[in-house]
């Protein structure tokens, strides 16, 4: 294998490359819990447990309803959505005036219950689920190959994420949800449905979490302990980040993702522990996060 | 309320603690005297000063594991390699609460549970915690050099020892002049900085405290069950003493005590056998239910009892 200045760049493109696959899952995780957070102020500890979901029924609907890849794509993120609308009406809501960290355990609680039940009724061993055959195949790019479904992930997630972005920073839809997280009640002496918004967005953020789990179906196994082990990176994410802003979340998704990939190539021990490490020298520099803005 | 605090109350419950491993398994005792002093060291913070940890786990496996790589490897008396263990939880404690107490409320949270997460991978792959088997075969020792605690029911003597000294630390502690300054940060926090007090210095003390309370019970778990694994690192331990806490009563003396024995006693009855992957289900729900409708937990929701019909 050729090398340059001691560096294969093959393998450093290839850990590249599932760095930034990764980034994507972690931006579209974090831009979910950020939405979430802005209008709620609260962390749903079930996003990892919803997004596990989305890859389990997008693995179940092959299975047993020969719903294809491209269906589950459609079909499954509104109905982890909807299941999290049912999760904000019925269980959030009740104690949305008490302390907010109330609403943590509860939501950490419906995340053990969700793994439990997927852990009973499927064990805990990973579920292949196959790439479709559209999207399979490699691409040369000249200096690595590109199998086609990891393309295909970073660009779809990158289309959500910044069409996300620009609806809420660009559209008068955008504009409400910015006002309701500024100051909610005012928002209601104006005629909007708070509470309708706020059990929407719960929808779309969670969605957003469904739509991340059918994507990683194909290349994760499906296991119901997937989200739970992304999550806890996730949040370190946000920690990095700050949930100041929406571009914030994605962007850092994204850069953590890609930092990951490289200490995979220079130094793989530390490819568990490098986002937890970038975490703590932040905390160290900027408390509030990269992107934070209270102090 | 005053029924809790007195003398009376206190004392039968001493000799009930004296007498019970007549008539329940010492090693089911011992197990809940461990998981009451690690609540009760969590309930420090949760419970007195409002702050959600979520990496406590991290505290518990650092006592367990340097108490138990220590006996096994220095041949120390158990009462050095329980202090050994219970500093080393103190260090981590000091450094991590360091970080964390920069943030508040939901990202103390998850800063705390990022903590955790970097210190089960640390354990996971640092060469004397021997990975997923973790460390097999502590030897319990003799206590002082004189009392074998190979014996069950010495073992629970010392261990209920312990646990009531690290009680009474945590009752010292909440009951002093510095008990009041949390309880006053928990109700009031701007209040308590505009008063002048060093509001992140209290909560690093109370940091620092819980953990290293938290590394003395693992410690000791390390010597009773003579193993010590990633079970204790890991996030579901840190989920499970929050429940614990929330079951038993957050901010009560006795809540976490009774917390313990209730999950403990619902572990033990569904591990194994075919009820084993309830379990998960069976916490989440507690959990939810717990938030929802029994926020003042058991002892919190006996206290409330006792006041109003006596």
């Amino acid at each position: 294998m050729d090398t340059v200045f001691g560096i294969n760049p093959v393998a450093l493109f290839g850990q590249l490359l599932v760095g930034l696959i990764n980034g994507s899952f972690y931006a579209l995780l974090s831009l979910g819990l950020a939405i979430i957070f802005g209008l709620l102020r609260i962390i749903n500890f079930a996003q990892g447990a919803l997004y596990m979901m989305g890859a389990f029924f997008a693995w179940l609907g092959l299975e047993y309803l020969g719903i294809n890849y491209w269906w589950a794509l459609l079909i499954v993120p509104p109905v982890v959505g909807l299941i999290g609308i049912l999760i904000e009406r019925f269980l959030i809501r009740p104690i949305a005036h008490e302390d907010h960290l109330y609403s943590l355990l509860l939501t950490f609680g419906v995340a053990l219950v969700l793994q439990g039940v997927f852990n009973h009724l499927f064990g805990s061993s990973g579920k292949p689920y196959s790439i479709p055959e559209s999207l399979q195949g490699v691409v040369n790019l000249g200096f690595m190959y590109l199998p086609i479904y990891r393309g295909w992930i970073i660009v779809i997630s990158l289309l959500v994420c910044f069409g996300t972005w620009w609806a809420i920073e660009k559209t008068k839809l955008g504009a409400y949800l910015r006002a309701g997280t500024e100051n909610a009640r005012l928002l209601q002496a104006f005629g909007i449905n708070v509470p309708l918004m706020v059990t929407l967005t719960f929808g779309f953020g969670v969605a957003l979490a469904g739509l991340a789990g059918v994507l990683a179906a194909p290349i994760y196994s499906v296991s119901p302990d997937m989200g739970a082990n992304i999550l806890i990176v996730v949040f370190a994410i946000v920690v990095i980040g700050g949930m100041g802003s929406i571009g914030g979340a994605i962007l850092t998704g994204i850069g953590m993702g890609v930092i990951e990939g490289l200490t995979k190539y220079f130094y793989p021990e530390a490819s568990n522990t490098i986002i937890f490490m970038v975490m703590v020298v932040v905390l160290l520099i900027k408390p509030a996060g990269l992107f934070g803005k209270e102090a | 309320m005053e029924m809790l605090k007195s003398n009376k109350f206190n004392i039968v419950l001493l000799a009930l603690a004296l007498v019970i491993p007549l008539a329940v398994y010492p090693v089911f005792l011992m197990k809940v005297l461990c998981f009451g002093l690690f609540a009760a060291a969590f309930n420090l913070m949760l419970g007195f000063v409002g702050m959600l940890s979520f990496g406590h786990a991290a505290f518990l496996a650092m006592g367990g594991y340097v108490t138990g790589y220590l006996m096994s490897n220095a041949g120390l008396t158990p009462e050095i390699g329980i202090l050994c263990g219970t500093f080393a939880s103190a260090v981590l404690g000091y450094l991590f609460g360091n970080l964390s107490v920069k943030r508040e409320g939901i990202y103390f949270a998850m800063v705390t549970l990022a903590l955790s997460q970097l210190l089960f991978f640390f354990f996971l792959q640092a060469p004397f915690t021997e990975g997923e088997n973790g460390l097999q075969g502590i030897p319990r020792g003799h206590l002082f050099g004189l009392i074998d605690l190979n014996h069950n029911l010495s073992m629970y003597y010392f261990v209920l020892a312990v646990f009531l000294l690290g009680f009474w630390l945590i009752y010292r502690t909440i009951h002093s002049p510095f008990g009041q300054v949390l309880k006053a940060i928990r109700e009031n926090e701007p209040r308590a900085i505009s008063l002048g007090y060093n509001v992140r210095q209290y909560k690093l003390m109370a940091f620092v405290i819980s953990a290293a309370l938290s590394g003395l019970a693992g410690s000791t778990k390390a010597l009773v069950f003579q193993l010590e694994s990633l079970t204790d690192a890991h996030w579901h331990m840190s989920g499970e003493v929050v429940l614990m806490t929330l079951v038993g009563g957050m901010g009560t003396i006795f809540g976490p005590l009774v917390g313990a024995a209730v999950v403990v006693g619902i572990e033990n009855f569904f591990s194994g056998g075919e009820l084993g992957t309830y379990i998960h289900i069976i916490m989440g729900l507690i959990f939810i239910v717990c938030v929802l409708a029994f926020r003042s937990g058991i002892v919190g929701e006996f206290n409330k009892f006792v006041k109003n019909n006596f």
